[in-house]
């Protein structure tokens, strides 16, 4: 197990190099002046030399390089145009909300994702099935604020079973919490719902089909414990890579769902800074992210092998 | 990333879709009359046959014109003379939905292409030639770390908000996917013996792609084609959404959205219907890439996509 760690971190390495250069040559990329464009279009003239000579614009380029990899590093993105204040710092204030909301929504996806794809694997090629696989294509191709838009006017404004529009941290304690949480959290978790659900089933379909499965059957066993005890723990060992592969989709959710419910999150910052064209933000948001889904993907891939041993021999 | 078997596109990036297709021996001609006879596929081709009519007949169709306003008639309610209703300018609701259609498909016309494009000649590279594979994939592996949505952002906010910049962000955001799509089905013809063979009797290696390499990666790339498409239809509502879209005169169902947003006690219509007309046309289009995978990978055959296929 340690070798494969030590492999797979090796592996990060040169992904990691990859995404800064193309923070680097995003920015570079940028027609007019760099510096004026982090500066902010307000900035004066002294205040963009000042920029300039902080970036070391005047430079050669690998020496300009070097400088964005010791800065990205250090976690130093510069200020932030609107906020006027160290864009980590903004970032890190802003964490809190937006991972709640993320787990709480990754939660409510388990809860129903789990039963749903089990209920259509079992019961594969019946109208369960298609009625469960159903729910799950609904739930890919209803947009995130959209549907945060529907539970806002049908649960706040038509029936005002719920509040919108406010927030409570989980310290006051877990029932003001959800009542807050549980709309946004619906609306960013339907998407992963459907893809667990559709993961859940196809794993399952699988499973159903090993060898061992059938000795489980010619052993007497009744078919709930088979299902439960057998299958299911084998098959949702590949539903963790969809944690992995719906980060993208977590992500510019939570950019929709924070500015629809006023979380004051990641997301609200980004849609913020972007009306703002608030740049030094954005590409710390953008840099701060990819290197959250590689870390994701490192610990997806260490608890697959985790999980599943015969993995770790591969390597 | 681990091999398994992900079977769905997710929600904002299309790689999820296809481990397992592009096996060699998938073979798209025989498929074709089972395709007539899928449900769910054909629902898929309907939806998108009518998002084409409706964006080439919008003038046509539409009862109105997309920015004619009209004040006295503002925020009505669906009606004989406004199905959808008006919005707060007096424009109606529906008109500007069929004329919606239209930047629905350019974004989708251009960025499914122009990703493949991008994505499948250094796929095919990185699979063809070995020395050439790992700096190409850890290229692809550094770009997938960019979420489509925060890489079209950081986009907006360096060049301005544009339909032009809409459609690059989300060809680079989604080639890393065509890319790595290329490469696996690549690997697996070139493990093939009459690959081998053709090349011991020095067959050059651009013929051997042409004739033996992308025939057999053409149906995986089609169903990703149909994922990329759903995808981009979502993400540039989400951009459009957010105010970073397509310009204000440009009627887009995901501004149509963000500006029913502030009616949404006084006229729920306003964000209603151009809500509707994203998620069946994303619905369409996964049901098309569905039916698509279906077919081409028996495996997997089973479930909702069935319709009439086994």
């Amino acid at each position: 197990m340690r070798s494969y760690l030590a492999r797979r971190l090796a592996s990060a390495i040169p992904v990691i190099l990859v995404v800064a250069v193309v923070g680097f040559v995003l920015f570079r990329l940028t027609p007019g002046d760099p510096a004026a464009l982090l500066a902010g279009d307000n900035a004066s003239r002294e205040q963009i030399e000042k920029t300039r000579e902080y970036l070391g614009l005047d430079q050669p380029i690998h020496v300009q390089f070097a400088r964005y990899l010791g800065r990205l590093a250090r976690a130093d993105f510069g200020q932030s145009i609107f906020l006027g204040r160290p864009v980590t710092t903004a970032i890190l204030e802003r964490l809190e909300p937006t991972v709640s909301l993320a787990i709480t929504a990754e939660l409510f996806a388990l809860a129903l994702a789990i039963p749903l794809g089990l209920l259509a694997a079992v019961r594969a090629n019946t109208w369960l099935d298609q009625a469960a696989m159903a729910v799950a294509l609904a739930g890919l191709s209803i947009p995130a604020f959209w549907l945060g838009l529907l539970l806002v006017f049908s649960f706040g404004v038509k029936l005002g079973w719920l509040p919108v529009g406010e927030c409570r941290p989980l310290g006051d304690g877990l029932g003001p919490f959800l009542r807050h949480m549980i709309l946004p959290a619906v609306s960013l978790g339907l998407i992963q719902m459907a893809l667990t659900a559709r993961m859940v089933r196809s794993s399952m379909l699988e499973v159903l089909r090993e060898d061992y499965i059938r000795t489980a059957h010619a052993k007497g066993m009744s078919g709930r414990v088979i299902v439960l005890r057998h299958a299911l723990r084998n098959a949702l060992i590949p539903t963790v890579t969809v944690i992995g592969l719906g980060f993208g989709a977590l992500v510019s959710g939570a950019v929709v769902v924070e500015t629809i419910f006023a979380l004051p999150g990641l997301g609200r910052l980004t849609a913020n800074a972007l009306l703002n064209r608030d740049y030094p933000l954005i590409q710390a948001i953008l840099m701060f992210v990819a290197m959250i889904f590689i870390v994701l993907n490192i610990l997806v891939d260490l608890a697959y092998a985790y999980l599943d041993p015969r993995l770790r021999i591969r390597y | 990333m681990p091999t398994s078997t992900p079977v769905s596109g997710s929600a904002t990036e299309p790689a999820a879709a296809l481990a397992g297709l592009g096996r060699p021996g998938a073979r798209p001609r025989a498929g074709l009359a089972r395709l007539w006879r899928s449900r769910y596929t054909i629902a898929g081709l309907g939806i998108l046959g009518t998002l084409l009519v409706l964006a080439i007949f919008a003038d046509q169709i539409a009862p109105y014109g997309p920015n004619r306003m009209r004040p006295t008639e503002r925020l009505q309610p669906p009606s004989a003379a406004h199905p959808f209703g008006t919005d707060d300018l007096g424009r109606d609701i529906l008109s500007r939905a069929v004329f919606g259609a239209r930047l629905t498909l350019t974004i989708g016309a251009i960025v499914v292409p122009l990703s493949l494009l991008l994505g499948v000649p250094l796929g095919i590279a990185a699979g063809y030639y070995p020395r050439m594979d790992g700096p190409i994939m850890r290229i692809v592996d550094g770009l997938m770390a960019f979420p489509a949505v925060l890489f079209a952002i950081t986009l907006m906010a360096a060049l301005g908000p544009s339909v032009l910049n809409v459609i690059i962000a989300l060809s680079v955001a989604y080639a890393p996917s065509a890319a790595r799509l290329a490469r696996g089905s690549t690997l697996a013809v070139q493990a093939m013996v009459y690959v081998e063979a053709a090349r011991a009797l020095g067959v050059p290696d651009g013929r051997l792609i042409a004739r033996h390499v992308l025939p057999n990666i053409f149906a995986p790339l089609l169903v990703l084609a149909s994922f990329t498409f759903a995808v981009s239809v979502l993400t540039e509502a989400i951009l459009s959404f957010l105010g970073a879209g397509a310009p204000p005169s440009v009627p887009s169902w995901g501004t149509m959205v963000a500006e029913g947003r502030n009616f949404i006690e006084a006229a729920p219509w306003l964000m209603f219907f151009p809500g509707c007309c994203i998620a069946i046309v994303v619905m369409g289009l996964n049901l098309l890439g569905d039916g698509l995978r279906d077919l081409l990978d028996p495996r997997l055959r089973g479930g909702f996509s069935r319709g009439g296929l086994s």
